[in-house]
């Protein structure tokens, strides 16, 4: 701790965003770094808990009081060290990560946490613009060939802490580029996708093969997998979205949210795409679900200029304020207005559709206010539903893998451990979880490269 | 008595009063006899009483042998007696069987004959039994002397007197074979106190005034002595023992030798090498010349006969054993600096408390240990008596007749030569042995400094950052080492300091590998002897170390022997380059050899095995090579040698040398990656290791500050630096001042290690719980090693985790988990967040966090319904919160705790910081009042108004060290309580100054209970081997409880050394306190309370069944009103608002009573369960069923399993006498009783004799006045010699004068009353030169005043806080760590003036010069007398202490000479003018600061206390 009494001389301040009206015009990121020395500052905040509850919060365990002391200290290349300890992909967390760390952060008990993901992004943004970030690669091979189902990030940690250890892994990627949900799902406001490439190259240095546009299952077998690799690992995540089986569900203009933002990220990377596009331009657009999925359609729509958007969410407003008393350091259920809310949308709770109105395309939604039971139409003539997903897709790889599935359609393993049913086999990420944070797929890629790891080696 | 549980014998302790009457001319008389037994009847309340209050301790008395009464005895047997100095008394206990009796009879004049002396005859001792307990008698053995003669071969007494000796060796050493291979056990009971041509030995387990009925010899007129010794015992032990009883055959002894168990060992070691000329062949039949399993004080008696028998003069091996501070003191004369420094390298300090009185019947004489922590005084009368005792008059002989009244200084010796027919001064005895040979031309010429030698070639540096991680990968270096250790001692020149305890697994309980090092807890003083505060009292410390070979102890070499020192033991790459170069620069002195510490990859026990055998082997053959200096390297790590363990190493081959005879003949250094903090030093040196190169720790520190603002070499030198102030520490955390005697000392219990590792390596060492042997030391290393070189990847550093929580490191009971699920359930009144919390802390298969986690419940009978049971709030009220000071957290914090405690019925603990006056009647008040070392707050009132009074002795966390509150969390109103100024940091010293020794705590107890007849007294201790006898010494001096708390504890700041490494966990401290108090028929005495580390019902439960009746909780209440465990105690950052001052902070505090309320019901709740699930209806039921207990399968865990936790859970059959349940209190105050009717008679004056049996006069009137809030003046004159604590938290209202001299504390807590001491009118002795308090006075005054016309001993106004004092002359270390009132001086003071003073202001008379010698200036100035006399106020002296110093100094000086009629004010007045100017002011630097910056910030409680 550089300054122990940091915590009450400098208050948080954390990156700004670019202006609403600003940013609404651009597909760019419009979180802006802080400057250096801020940066520091804001590290000096940190306490060095004797129980770190961030840590304890943190999924992948960042060794978040560490590199925010060598933060502080300007020591910044340790911190990367530190970083890239538990992390591999602290670029990644620092932008989409709702930071539980934060939540669980002691100076929150006072509503000013420190500033841990800006400062995170900030350790890991340096390393790649001085060139600290360059390939690990092992010393020499196990001769070990493990093939792993899905490029995300459960798919990508494991690859590359297998890589590091001198293991050979091959990545099978069914879209025609790395990264998965990084790739396609999370919009390029809020990821910049040069961030997914030069990760790529650097694992392509430490050895990783990466091998995109096939699809296991359909393109290539199982079994040949197994055949020629020591090791199977699916990471093909839980795409499989929750529908909403009201009558009216055919209209067109009702489109899972998925679909929505992987036509526009296609669009900004500039490829052509395989599909129509869905424009929300000049529509009134309601999305179905209050979650990060949700809100990422809300900014996507923004941004192609849709005349309106209402985001419904089923459950009841939640308090403005937690009993910190009986919450904290847990993740309070608490309102949260994301950066693509505040762009503009109208916000519903309590509000449950009972069906699509229109002829052809959608024109309203039939809701019931839960709390009152008084029914409304909400006209719309784009509707996204952004309601989750219920666990992997049973006609993909991972329904024939041949592999113990568990009644939420995810892979079954035992607790807390990672080899599926079949000798051979592991699996990790959102296919073995459910859908979940960018942050734990890491941690389970992480721990999925240990198991396989040590199963290899015994 | 060794059974299966936890008591050893070994541990036993004791203390005592001692002294003896001697005739200087050395004329012969009963009369001297008859004195000596008075003087023990006087001492009778130094003595311990036990279950059987007609059962003594001990007593005894040394005299020359009665020749007439045994010519007389000898004459009626028929047996020629030849002349006085050709015979010599066997004084036997016999074993009382008949045949085993006949045996040992029959050995003895067997041995007699063998060395060619001829055996007389048997006498039976007379002896009067009645009156002697029961318990006494049964052990009392058969008591006999055998008269034997010189034979014609031996030329002289001289000669006699070392064949006696080896007969008594031969016929003792080899008895518990023999009782063994014969079957006989009671042949091992033979036992010979005394025999010798000139003294005998009349001991038993008796009571002081038993002596004299018993031994009808002792009071016949016909027994006739110069000199009689005389020793009354304290033993912490009830066992019937009648050989412990002092005096041994040269010397009594009071105190402790902290050292013993290496000062024994290397005793040992010198077989191969001792050799004497006028010994010659005998020497070999006196092997173990200290045989095993004897009491300290026995032990060195040994020692002491050997090495007269080898020709040293009783003085000149007294100087020897016990040596006086030589070091550091550059005022000694250098002949007498030379004759230590030269005897240092023959034999390393038997060091600790200890006043030793001793004689050959030629000479008699007395020495202190060089602290001076005993209490010795003597008197000197006109007609040729000499009495020396541990308090003054002990014999009541007429003032005028005395012509000095003196004491034993620290180190200084009384020599008193009964032939010369003079007393020998110190300064005589020492300059004419210091001359006797040129020990300075002989240091000259054998002497090396290793800084001295010229520099040698030094490996290069590991740089190269994979291999320096792979290193420290392989010594399972954490991120923590440099972030907590490394990086700041290397920057800071400390050793680091954390909070808040320590909540993680033992290592045997830990998943992860841990270092060998952790397995070993520190020991530390408690009760018997105290720890030293090695920065303040620094002149006696010493970090010297020699390597190399040591001289033979009775060759007298004249100064052959090469020598070589080093200032240090921590030595850098450069230096050991020149101890392995030494060969070439000392001309062949010395020859190093470098043996291989590391074992072949794979790692397997065997291999492990076969590298200790193969480096033990070597080691043998490069002694027997004439090698002289081993170096026990790791060097050869890497990815295919494993380094061993260097604590295993290092132990192997000191213990095999030891029992080969060899280690003498060698030195041993340690040059190992592995060392890095002070723990791991102490133990290298603990076992043997007489120096250590920590290679990769400078490796590392270079790597970190090679680039930095502090160039590398400079951050080594740091580092030693840091290193030597935590070695310090820890050695003085035990009382042990150089480290040449804490080398080989092995001062360490072993929690986890395998009987077997323990025998080999680490031979001696207490490991009451087994656990891991070779195979997992093996495993634990080579799994280091293998994530250093065993992965295909570079390895990365381990996170640690011991410190603060990391995923992936160690396990803790804290957890985010456990503190969010407590304080959730505390705060909404959710039971199942408390149920989940409780079980994450209780169900932890194959993951144990202490002891306990092992333990599981074995009912024997059915449940009973819950309803059954008794309610929640009756169990609550067993409950007590922590002690934690008002001033370490807030007074939000501490009041909150402090409501909850008293609406639920429990109790809550001040802690040492003194109670707000406003809280002291509230309902916020705490129960227990804590008088703990620092007594800051410990006022009168403050005492009356407890509940219970609780002596803190040790506490969890850092054990054998003192608090302290630094000046940033001191504001106004924490000063105000503390009797301190505000921003001035506030020192607790290690030890109560008060008590050094066991009957030094009875008479605290005693002077508490008179202030407040109705609290109850409790003690706390910190488990330690050993514990159980402590606290039957406690149980003895009159404690109702008892508390053992764990080693886990700890709320407060704390080196990180300390909090991690010193003491042991409850479990075992429980256990054994409460085995040994059952053992002891003590039990029903006491109650026992449990503390450190509680958190669930189920801890609540074992402790219960573990014995305890009471349970105290520090951690868990806190968490529950709002810590989350920042572990920033110590900076006042606490952002919950408890740990802090800061008022900001402290507004974020919201901590409810009701918190606290919850936590303790659910606890009790959880209790209530466990306690119908095993059939019991009441925790009263359960205290003590260890039967209900039984040991998990730890077969899960690859090191647990090794533990056997059978010794926790034996159940000792106590004896059938037990101690009543309300042990008398005897307060026979008649003295104070007297004063009280006065009182209320409402006189004004009284006039009454007083004796050194009245102690805590004054007292008990104080306590009533206070207590009871009445009025009451008094002037109470009493005329002779006081008791100690006279005037001890004296009052306002009270004038207590006395004619005559008094004993150590007088004014202790002083609070108001005025003292007046001074000798009676008409006496000749200049005041001014002769002793009239002794040690200790005014300890944590707080007003008041006080006058002695007299020399005071050691430490007065030791942490006075408001009293002022006049005296006319102190000993050492005056004004210790004092903070407030004002002390003058008129005559000259002992060393360490003023170590630690932090507030408050003396004058001293310096007339010479000569006191800025005298003065540690380390905190204060030292200046002329202020004569700005503006605006003195005369009633309120103590206005404005940065001004007004002549008026004040003359006040004093004038009031000191009206109320004492002291000569020497009264000459200082009559020309003031001049006299002002010979006297220097001495201020605290940091007290000037405060007061210039706040001039009013004088705490208004202080300025009302100086009446």
């Amino acid at each position: 701790m550089a300054n122990p009494t940091a915590f009450l001389t400098i208050d948080r301040r954390d990156r700004p965003s670019a202006p609403v009206a600003e940013r609404v015009r651009s597909w760019a990121e419009f979180v802006r770094p802080l400057p250096e020395s801020e940066v520091r500052r804001q590290g000096e905040r940190c306490m060095d808990c004797g129980i770190p509850f961030c840590h304890a919060a943190c999924p992948v365990s960042n060794l978040i009081p560490d590199w925010n002391d060598l933060a502080a200290r300007g020591r910044w290349r340790e911190a990367l060290a530190r970083l890239h300890r538990t992390n591999n992909f602290p670029e990644f967390t620092g932008r989409v990560c709702p930071a539980p760390c934060e939540a669980a952060c002691t100076l929150n008990l006072d509503d000013a946490p420190v500033t841990i993901k800006t400062i995170e992004c900030a350790i890991v943004d340096r390393g790649w613009d001085e060139g600290w970030i360059v390939p690990e690669i092992a010393p020499r091979g196990t001769g070990k060939r493990i093939a792993i189902v899905g490029s995300g990030p459960a798919g990508l940690a494991c690859a590359q802490q297998l890589a590091r250890i001198g293991h050979a892994p091959t990545v099978f990627e069914k879209a025609d580029r790395i990264g998965g949900l990084l790739r396609y799902g999370i919009p390029d406001f809020k990821l910049a996708k040069r961030e997914i490439d030069r990760r790529i190259a650097q694992m392509e240095a430490e050895g990783v093969i990466f091998r995109t546009g096939i699809e296991v299952g359909r393109g290539v077998s199982v079994e040949r997998l197994r055949d020629d690799y020591h090791v199977l690992v699916l990471a093909a995540g839980a795409e499989r979205p929750r529908d909403l089986p009201v009558p009216g569900r055919g209209l067109g203009g009702v489109h899972f949210a998925m679909d929505y933002l992987v036509r526009q990220n296609r669009r900004v990377a500039g490829l052509d795409a395989r599909d129509a596009p869905i424009d929300a331009a000049g529509r009134h657009v309601v999305v179905l679900g209050g979650g990060d999925t949700g809100s990422d359609c809300i900014g996507t729509a923004r941004r192609q200029g849709a005349a309106s958007v209402t985001q419904l969410e089923i459950l009841p407003r939640p308090p403005a304020r937690e009993d910190k008393g009986l919450t904290w350091p847990d993740w309070p259920m608490i309102l949260r207005t994301s950066s693509s809310q505040q762009e503009g949308c109208v916000r519903e709770f309590a509000v449950a559709t009972e069906a699509f109105l229109g002829r052809d395309r959608v024109e309203a939604l039939r809701c019931r206010r839960l709390d009152t039971g008084e029914t409304l139409d909400v006209p719309a003539d784009l509707v996204l539903l952004a309601m989750g997903f219920t666990g992997a897709d049973a006609e993909g790889v991972v329904g024939r893998a041949g592999v113990e599935l568990t009644g939420a359609s995810t892979i079954a393993t035992p607790a807390g451990r990672y080899a599926t049913s079949r000798e051979g086999v592991f699996a990790c990420g959102d296919a073995r979880r459910g859908a979940s944070l960018v942050v734990w797929a890491i941690r389970e890629g992480r721990d999925c490269a240990a198991e396989v790891d040590a199963w290899l080696r015994a | 008595m060794r059974g299966r549980g936890l008591y050893d014998p070994a541990r036993e302790h004791d203390a005592c009063g001692m002294g003896f009457v001697a005739s200087i001319g050395g004329e012969r008389s009963h009369g001297i006899v008859r004195q000596g037994l008075e003087i023990l009847a006087h001492l009778d309340h130094r003595g311990g009483v036990g279950a059987d209050p007609d059962m003594g301790d001990g007593a005894g008395c040394l005299i020359q042998l009665p020749d007439a009464l045994l010519r007389d005895w000898a004459e009626a047997a028929r047996i020629a007696l030849p002349a006085a100095g050709d015979y010599a008394v066997a004084m036997c206990f016999l074993p009382r069987d008949a045949t085993a009796r006949a045996a040992a009879e029959a050995r003895l004049e067997h041995f007699v004959r063998l060395e060619g002396q001829v055996f007389l005859g048997w006498r039976d001792v007379p002896v009067a039994t009645e009156g002697v307990g029961a318990a006494v008698l049964a052990a009392m053995p058969a008591i006999r002397q055998a008269l034997v003669a010189r034979g014609a071969a031996t030329a002289d007494q001289d000669a006699f007197e070392r064949k006696l000796l080896a007969i008594r060796k031969q016929t003792q050493n080899p008895l518990e074979a023999l009782a063994r291979e014969r079957g006989m056990p009671d042949l091992a009971d033979f036992y010979i106190p005394s025999f010798s041509s000139r003294t005998i030995v009349y001991k038993g387990m008796l009571l002081a005034h038993q002596l004299g009925q018993f031994y009808t010899d002792l009071t016949d007129a016909r027994t006739a002595s110069a000199l009689a010794m005389v020793h009354q015992r304290f033993s912490t032990n009830t066992f019937p023992s009648w050989r412990l009883a002092h005096p041994f055959r040269f010397l009594a002894h009071n105190g402790e030798i902290n050292t013993l168990r290496g000062n024994v060992n290397w005793m040992n070691a010198r077989r191969r090498t001792l050799e004497s000329a006028l010994i010659g062949a005998d020497l070999d039949k006196m092997w173990p010349i200290i045989p095993h399993g004897q009491s300290d004080s026995a032990c060195l008696d040994n020692a002491l006969e050997l090495l007269v028998a080898g020709g040293y003069s009783l003085a000149h091996a007294m100087m020897l054993l016990v040596p006086e501070a030589w070091a550091g003191d550059e005022a000694m004369d250098p002949a007498r600096r030379a004759f230590y420094e030269y005897h240092a390298a023959l034999m390393e300090p038997w060091d600790g408390p200890a006043a030793i009185a001793f004689t050959d019947g030629r000479q008699i004489g007395a020495t202190l240990d060089r602290n001076g922590l005993r209490p010795a005084r003597f008197a000197v009368t006109d007609d040729g008596l000499v009495v020396m005792a541990s308090e003054a008059g002990v014999l009541p002989i007429p003032e005028e007749r005395i012509v000095r009244k003196w004491r034993l200084q620290p180190g200084r010796m009384l020599l008193i030569d009964l032939e010369e027919g003079r007393i020998v001064e110190d300064e005589e005895v020492k300059a004419t042995l210091a001359a006797a040979e040129p020990y300075a031309e002989w240091l000259r010429q054998t002497q090396f400094n290793l800084a001295d030698l010229p520099a040698a070639a030094a490996p290069a540096v590991a740089s190269d950052p994979g291999r320096l991680r792979a290193l420290r990968q392989a010594f399972g270096y954490t991120d923590e080492d440099l972030k907590l250790f490394l990086a700041p001692m290397a920057e800071t020149a400390e050793d680091p300091v954390g909070s808040m305890g320590t909540d993680t697994p033992l290592a045997i309980l830990s998943d992860r590998p841990r270092l060998l090092y952790d397995y070993f807890k520190q020991g530390f003083a408690q009760v018997t002897n105290p720890p030293i505060d090695p920065i303040r009292e620094s002149l006696v410390m010493s970090l010297v170390s020699m390597i190399g070979p040591r001289p033979n102890l009775l060759g007298r070499q004249a100064g052959t022997h090469k020598r070589l020192e080093v200032a240090q033991p921590v030595l850098t790459d450069a230096a050991l380059e020149k101890v392995r170069a030494i060969r070439d620069t000392l001309d062949g002195a010395f020859r190093t050899v470098t043996l291989d510490a590391t074992w072949p990859r794979g790692g397997s026990a065997q291999s492990l095995d076969a590298a200790l055998q193969r480096l033990c082997w070597e080691a043998t053959e490069a002694v027997l090579a004439d090698n002289n200096v081993l170096i026990l390297s790791d060097r050869a790590v890497g990815a295919d040698r494993i380094p061993i363990p260097a604590a295993l190493a290092t132990g192997a081959v000191h213990h095999h040398l030891i029992r080969q005879g060899l280690r003498m003949q060698t030195g041993l250094v340690v040059e190992t990656g592995e060392a890095r903090e002070v723990h791991h030093f102490a133990v290298l040196a603990g076992y043997g290791a007489e120096a250590v190169n920590p290679w990769l720790a400078f490796a590392t520190i270079d790597a970190l500050h090679r680039a930095g603002d502090i160039g590398a070499a400079d951050a080594a030198v740091r580092y030693i630096g840091a290193i030597g102030k935590g070695l310090l520490k820890v050695m003085s955390k035990m009382g042990i001042s150089t480290y040449q005697s804490y080398c080989g000392a092995q001062i360490f219990d072993a929690v986890g290690i395998a009987a077997e590792v323990v025998d080999r390596c680490f031979t001696g060492t207490a490991s009451p719980l087994g656990g891991i042997g070779l195979a997992e030391i093996a495993e634990e290393t080579a799994r280091r090693h293998r994530l250093a070189y065993g992965s295909t990847r570079e390895p990365v550093d381990d996170v640690g985790g011991l410190y603060a929580v990391r995923a992936g490191g160690e396990a803790h009971g804290w957890t985010a988990g456990t503190i969010a699920n407590l304080q959730h359930a505390v705060r909404g009144l959710l039971p199942d967040k408390y149920a989940a919390f409780a079980a994450e802390l209780n169900d932890r298969p194959g993951k144990p966090l202490a002891l306990r986690s092992l333990l599981a419940f074995a009912p024997d009978g059915p449940p009973v319904p819950l309803d059954e049971v008794e309610p929640a709030a009756e169990i609550v009220k067993r409950f007590a919160t922590g002690a934690m000071s008002f001033g370490s957290i807030g007074r939000e914090a501490h009041t909150t705790l402090a409501r909850a405690m008293n609406r639920i019925g429990g109790r809550s603990n001040t802690g040492e910081g003194g109670e707000e006056p406003d809280r002291l009647r509230s309902a916020a008040r705490s129960a227990i009042k804590q008088v703990a070392s620092g007594r800051f707050g410990v006022t009168t009132a403050y005492l009356a108004h407890a509940d219970e009074i609780q002596i803190k002795m040790a506490q969890g966390a850092k054990p054998g060290e003192g608090g302290q509150l630094p000046g940033h969390k001191v504001d106004a109103h924490i000063a105000a309580v503390r009797h301190s100024t505000p921003g001035v940091g506030l020192i607790s010293p290690p030890p109560h100054h008060d008590i050094y020794s066991i009957e030094d705590l009875a008479q605290l107890i005693h002077d508490l209970r008179r202030v407040n007849p109705r609290a109850r007294i409790s003690v706390k201790l910190v488990a330690a081997a050993g514990v159980g006898t402590i606290a039957a010494g406690v149980a003895k001096c009159g404690a109702d409880q008892v508390t053992v708390s764990g080693y886990e504890g700890g709320t407060g700041a704390s080196p990180l050394t300390s909090l991690s490494h010193a003491g042991l966990p409850w479990e075992i401290g429980l256990a054994e306190a409460h085995q040994t108090l059952l053992l002891n028929g003590l039990r029903p005495r006491i109650r026992l309370q449990a503390d450190g580390g509680l958190r669930t019902g189920r801890d609540v439960a074992i402790a219960a069944l573990l014995g305890a009746e009471d349970y105290g909780f520090a951690t868990a209440p806190l968490i529950a009103s709002g810590c989350i465990m920042m572990r920033k105690c110590h900076l006042n950052t606490c952002p919950v608002g408890i740990a802090t001052q800061d008022p900001v902070l402290r507004a974020k505090f919201t901590g409810e009573p009701e918190h606290v309320i919850n936590y303790f019901f659910f606890v009790a709740e959880e209790l209530r369960a466990i306690l119908a699930s095993l059939g019991l209806r009441s925790v009263e039921e359960m205290v003590g069923r260890t039967d209900l207990l039984r040991q998990v399968d730890a077969a899960g865990h690859w090191k647990a399993q090794g533990l056997d936790l059978s010794r926790l859970l034996h159940r000792p059959l106590p004896p059938p006498l037990q101690a009543p349940a309300e042990p008398k209190r005897a307060h026979d105050a008649p003295l104070d009783a007297a004063m009280l009717a006065a009182i209320d008679a409402e006189q004004q004056e009284i006039v009454l004799p007083i004796r050194n049996v009245d102690r805590s006069v004054g007292t008990l009137v104080s306590g009533e006045l206070v207590g009871r809030e009445r009025r009451g003046r008094l002037h109470a004159r009493f005329v002779g010699t006081a008791g100690q604590s006279f005037g001890a938290f004296a009052v306002e209202g009270l004038t207590l004068e006395l004619v005559g001299d008094a004993n150590d504390y007088v004014g202790k807590g002083l609070c108001g009353a005025r003292l007046i001491i001074r000798p009676p009118e008409g006496v000749a002795r200049q005041a001014a030169a002769n002793i009239v308090v002794g040690n200790t006075c005014l300890y944590g005054a707080t007003g008041g005043e006080a006058f002695f016309a007299g020399v005071a001993g050691e430490r007065f106004a030791v942490r006075n806080s408001g009293a002022l004092a006049v005296v006319e002359g102190t000993g050492d270390h005056g004004c210790e760590y004092m903070t407030g009132g004002v002390v003058a001086v008129l005559g000259g003071v002992g060393r360490n003036f003023a170590a630690g003073m932090s507030g408050g202001v003396a004058y001293v008379h310096d007339p010479d010069r000569r006191f800025a010698a005298s003065c540690n200036a380390a905190s204060v100035d030292v200046g002329p007398i202020g004569r700005d006399e503006r605006g003195f106020d005369p009633a309120e002296p103590l206005a404005d202490m940065l001004r007004h110093d002549d008026a004040r100094l003359r006040l004093l000086v004038g009031r000191h000479a009206a109320l004492t009629g002291s000569r020497r004010a009264a000459a200082l007045l009559a020309d003031w003018p001049a006299a002002v100017r010979h006297f220097v002011k001495v201020m605290p630097h940091d007290y000037r600061a405060a007061l210039e910056a706040a001039p009013a910030a004088v705490p208004p409680v202080l300025a009302a206390a100086a009446v």
